[in-house]
């Protein structure tokens, strides 16, 4: 199956979820709606034609953009996107599947957005949403271990954020 | 010797004293000599197999002084000692092994008649001390307050433990053959051409040879069976805690090890200080013609013995760099479900062997003509009840 | 006195549970990996791997500076392998950007991988005796891997982190009598791996220590994201050279080698020489991990002459690299590479400028590692390093 047939038949199945998709580009992707993630996860992986059985990457990106002159010029909206790339050694077809997140739920600086965990589908998510967690600021409801995992335990702050600053020391060590 | 010093007028005492203070150093510069030295040749030898050079830079070309230099290195090493450790047992331990190790050298004979204690019961008495060194170890993992060096203590206790059953039982064997556990008696045995040698006294005995030297690799802790060290697993297992001078005690008592072991295979099964020709009686380098020409006789004898002996640490190192280590499990199934098996069945066979051919298949001499042989001087220090 | 119960006694003897913490400095983690262990004698029932101890945020350098600027970076993540690290990032920007590079580079580029591979997995199998406690093949194999990075070296002037290969191509062609000596080290090698399975793969110890340890079935290793060597250990004939996506795959498109996997209950076997499976071997065991990275070797060799023989074959320019300040298309591009220790993703988000939006690694030893806690539950402590070993993980890829 090629992307498109992917993405219409996910269309089929669960039609509003899906919110946007596209083709044309380098890595075919589609959005879909954060609440609708596990369901589709499962599909993916579990429909025959599909067969989505291997998990590459996720990924979160952070749309903001701390420079507020520049910050006028952008088309989008501050925003956080995770990336799944996932593909099928069975039928060798791949896609990505896109998450747009807001960088805080309900607003509200210091509460993490929150998107449910595919470990329990794909066990190698695991580690890849730890690290998201970390490093990107995103909870993942019903992870099995949701700990930092390439920081310290006791660190402040996502690095990967765009507007994150570096502390000026951690325990009395220089950081900056 | 002290009788004939006694004759001087010495007091009894100052003289029996003073030889054996002088036997103790005689047998420590040998110890560490051969620690020494091994250290340096493991170093070559291992450099050699992994095609490198080794030690090239302190003392020549060969690095002859690598050990000095790693002695001197040792002791000015900073003494670390874990805060939580047991002071009193983390300072013994090292010394517990030395001591065990140092030990079995008194009643080990170098040449015919050349040996501190000419013991009646010196094969058990070497078994028995031997066993000590395994308590060093323990009190050393104990007490050094981590946990690797407590798996590296339960590792040796273990395994030590284990491999003393076949290792006594492969001893047994020679030793049922001599009819005898002295061991100048059992060496001179085999006096004569190569074929005297125990070794080939039956198929059987061949055969408990190599269960003996897997044995002695298990009972040494040297690869494939080192355990208690294990750095892959165990970061240094019971030595994980010790450093400097108190390290290199250990490191002394295990090359001190490994040479007695080797010796008493020398003894036991390689014809002791006789070699494959006797050179010695060709010449005429005995005692019955004179006493300086049986002293340099005996000095061959003491050659061909300590050579013997460094094949067998050879062949030790030898193995060392050539395998990888074996699992705990592993181990203990070599030692339970082989060795043991395997040297009980070597007993049974050597047992009947003898039974059935009991001059063997070549002429042989019985133990107490061996005994006869030894020159009257050697004799003299033997405990009292067995003074001729 | 208080009279106490025998078999109060016997019942209050019981044995602890030990937390061991095997790590950060560990002979045997390679590297900083920290794994709480926890065990019962010498029974491990759990572990659990800590990492980030050299996390050295290489995703957001990343994003203040430009492609090119970071393909040192790319170096020091897997530095066993970096050649192929840079092979990596280089094509993920080279897709975004839709670079075709000249069949010259092209050629250049397999070679130096195929000998890289050759390096890592040398490294690999000379520390993996050294975790089975075997110090000697350590040596052989980094006496073979030394000649390569001599190699390197006349090439680019590196021994560890090239920066050799760039979007665009190469930074420079290979010197004049490089590849007589490229063939010497070939010929040199062949006759060293009959050595190398003499003591590691076909002796009776490692056989025993690393045969049915740590078996990983193909399914977990899918459903964790493995992959190289650790996935084609489990059976999976899986290897992005032939499987990747057409960037990748068009790189080796007209070349001849097999992907060594066991299928079908055998190994491809072109030459006679390799040791024959020995029966006590679980098919994803840590000694067909092993035993994959021995024959990839081989592999390799063969994918060198043949690149070699192309690359005098062909001539024409060697690829101009892009400008340090090159301004990127808008978009964003994913691209995996079969590194020597598994897929190496590269994920590249431009806005437009020269400088990234964002830059991500999927590393494949992240994945790889992942799987310890699955594999080593109920070992012995001393499989801890075979299994870990067999993973072959370098830290600087993990940590990022």
């Amino acid at each position: 199956m090629n992307a498109t047939e992917i993405i219409d038949r996910l269309k089929q199945r669960f039609g509003d979820r899906i919110l946007r998709s596209d083709t044309d580009c380098l890595d075919p992707w589609l959005e879909i709606a954060a609440d609708g993630l596990h369901e589709i996860c499962r599909f993916l992986r579990d429909d025959p034609d599909m067969r989505f059985d291997y998990l590459h990457c996720v990924s979160g990106v952070d749309y903001v953009e701390p420079d507020p002159k520049k910050a006028k010029k952008t088309d989008w909206q501050p925003h956080l996107e995770l990336l799944y790339h996932l593909s099928s050694m069975q039928h060798r077809h791949r896609i990505v599947l896109r998450v747009v997140l807001p960088r805080w739920r309900d607003g509200v600086h210091g509460r993490l957005p929150e998107v449910s965990s595919v470990a329990d589908l794909w066990p190698t998510a695991n580690w890849h949403e730890r690290e998201v967690y970390d490093l990107c600021g995103v909870a993942f409801a019903g992870h099995p271990d949701l700990r930092r995992i390439l920081c310290p335990e006791d660190w402040v702050g996502h690095p990967l954020r765009k507007d994150y600053e570096t502390p000026q020391e951690y325990h009395g060590i220089r950081v900056k | 010797m002290a009788d004939y010093l006694v004759q001087f007028g010495l007091p009894v005492w100052l003289a029996y004293g003073g030889v054996a203070l002088m036997q103790c150093l005689i047998l420590l510069t040998i110890m560490m000599f051969a620690a020494a030295t091994f250290t340096w040749m493991e170093r070559k030898v291992s450099g050699r197999i992994q095609d490198r050079l080794g030690p090239t830079r302190v003392g020549g070309r060969f690095g002859w002084l690598q050990s000095p230099a790693d002695g001197i290195k040792l002791l000015c090493k900073e003494d670390l000692m874990p805060a939580q450790a047991d002071k009193i047992l983390f300072r013994l331990a090292p010394y517990i092994s030395f001591c065990a190790s140092f030990c079995v050298f008194l009643a080990l004979p170098f040449s015919n008649g050349w040996v501190a204690q000419q013991l009646n019961v010196a094969a058990f008495f070497i078994l028995a001390i031997a066993g000590l060194e395994v308590f060093g170890v323990i009190t050393a993992g104990y007490a050094s307050a981590s946990k690797w060096s407590l798996y590296g203590a339960m590792r040796e206790a273990a395994q030590v433990v284990s491999y003393e059953v076949p290792f006594g039982i492969c001893v047994l064997i020679p030793v049922m053959v001599a009819g005898t556990l002295d061991l100048v008696a059992i060496g001179n045995m085999q006096q004569g051409w190569g074929i005297n040698w125990m070794i080939f006294h039956s198929p059987f005995m061949f055969v408990t040879f190599f269960i003996y030297l897997t044995c002695a690799v298990a009972s040494t802790n040297r690869a494939p069976f080192d355990l208690a060290e294990a750095e892959s697993e165990l970061v240094a297992g019971f030595l994980t805690e010790y450093s400097g001078f108190r390290w290199s005690v250990f490191f002394m008592a295990e090359y001190g090890s490994m040479t007695a072991v080797s010796g008493l295979a020398a003894i036991l099964f390689l014809g002791g200080w006789h070699g494959p020709i006797p050179i010695a009686d060709l010449l005429g380098l005995t005692y019955s013609n004179h006493a300086i020409l049986g002293w340099f006789g005996e000095l061959l004898g003491a050659c061909n013995f300590l050579f013997k002996a460094f094949l067998g640490v050879t062949f030790m190192m030898w193995l060392r760099w050539t395998l990888p280590r074996l699992r705990i499990d592993q181990v203990m199934t070599t030692c339970l479900k082989y060795c043991i098996p395997l040297a009980a069945a070597m007993f049974v066979g050597v047992m009947l062997w003898t039974y059935a051919l009991p001059g063997g298949i070549l002429p042989r001499k019985t133990p107490m003509a061996a005994v006869a042989e030894a020159p009257a001087w050697t004799t003299v220090e033997t405990p009292g009840g067995d003074r001729p | 006195m208080e009279r106490v119960d025998p078999e109060l006694v016997e019942f209050d003897v019981r044995t602890d549970e030990m937390l061991i913490n095997m790590g950060p400095q560990h002979p045997s983690t390679h590297g900083v990996l920290r794994l709480v262990l926890r065990t019962d004698g010498e029974v491990v029932t759990d572990v659990v791997p800590h990492i980030g101890y050299l996390h050295r945020c290489a995703e957001k350098i990343g994003e203040k500076i430009s492609p090119r600027q970071w393909i040192p970076y790319t170096d020091r993540m897997d530095y066993l392998a970096g050649m192929n690290m840079n092979l990596g990032w280089a094509m993920t920007v080279e897709k975004l950007m839709d670079l075709e590079i000249p069949d010259r580079a092209r050629h250049v580029r397999v070679m130096v991988c195929e000998l890289n591979r050759i390096a890592s997995h040398l490294v690999a199998a000379g520390t993996y005796g050294l975790d089975l406690g075997s110090f000697t093949p350590f040596l052989y194999c980094f006496r073979e891997r030394e000649k390569i990075l001599d190699l390197f070296e006349e090439v680019c002037g590196a021994r560890l982190t090239y920066s050799f290969i760039t979007m665009g191509g190469v930074t420079g062609d290979l010197p004049p009598g490089w590849l007589d000596r490229c063939e010497r080290f070939l010929r040199e090698f062949e006759e060293v791996i009959p050595e190398l399975h003499a003591v590691l793969t076909s002796n009776e110890i490692f056989v025993r220590r690393t045969a049915g340890v740590g078996v990983l079935t193909p399914e977990t290793a899918i459903a964790y994201g493995c992959s190289g060597p650790v996935l084609r250990g489990s059976g999976v004939k899986w290897d992005l050279r032939r499987d990747g996506e057409p960037r990748v795959t068009r790189m080796y498109e007209d070349y001849d080698f097999e992907i060594i996997a066991q299928h079908e209950g055998s190994y491809p076997q072109d030459r006679d020489d390799y040791p024959p499976v020995p029966p006590e071997a679980v098919l994803g065991d840590s000694w067909h991990r092993f035993y994959v990275r021995m024959i990839e070797c081989v592999q390799s060799i063969r994918l060198i002459r043949q690149a070699m023989a192309k690359y005098q074959g062909c001539d024409g320019p060697i690829g101009e690299p892009i400008k340090l300040t090159q301004k990127l298309p808008k978009g964003e591009a994913y691209l995996e590479t079969e590194a020597p220790k598994g897929q190496m993703g590269f994920m590249v988000v431009s806005d437009g400028t020269a400088i990234p939006w964002r830059v991500r690694a999927r590393s494949s030893c992240f994945c790889n590692l992942s799987v310890t806690s699955e594999i080593c539950r109920g070992c012995l402590l001393a499989d801890i390093p075979a299994i870990v070993g067999s993973l072959d993980i370098v830290l600087g890829e993990i940590d990022r």
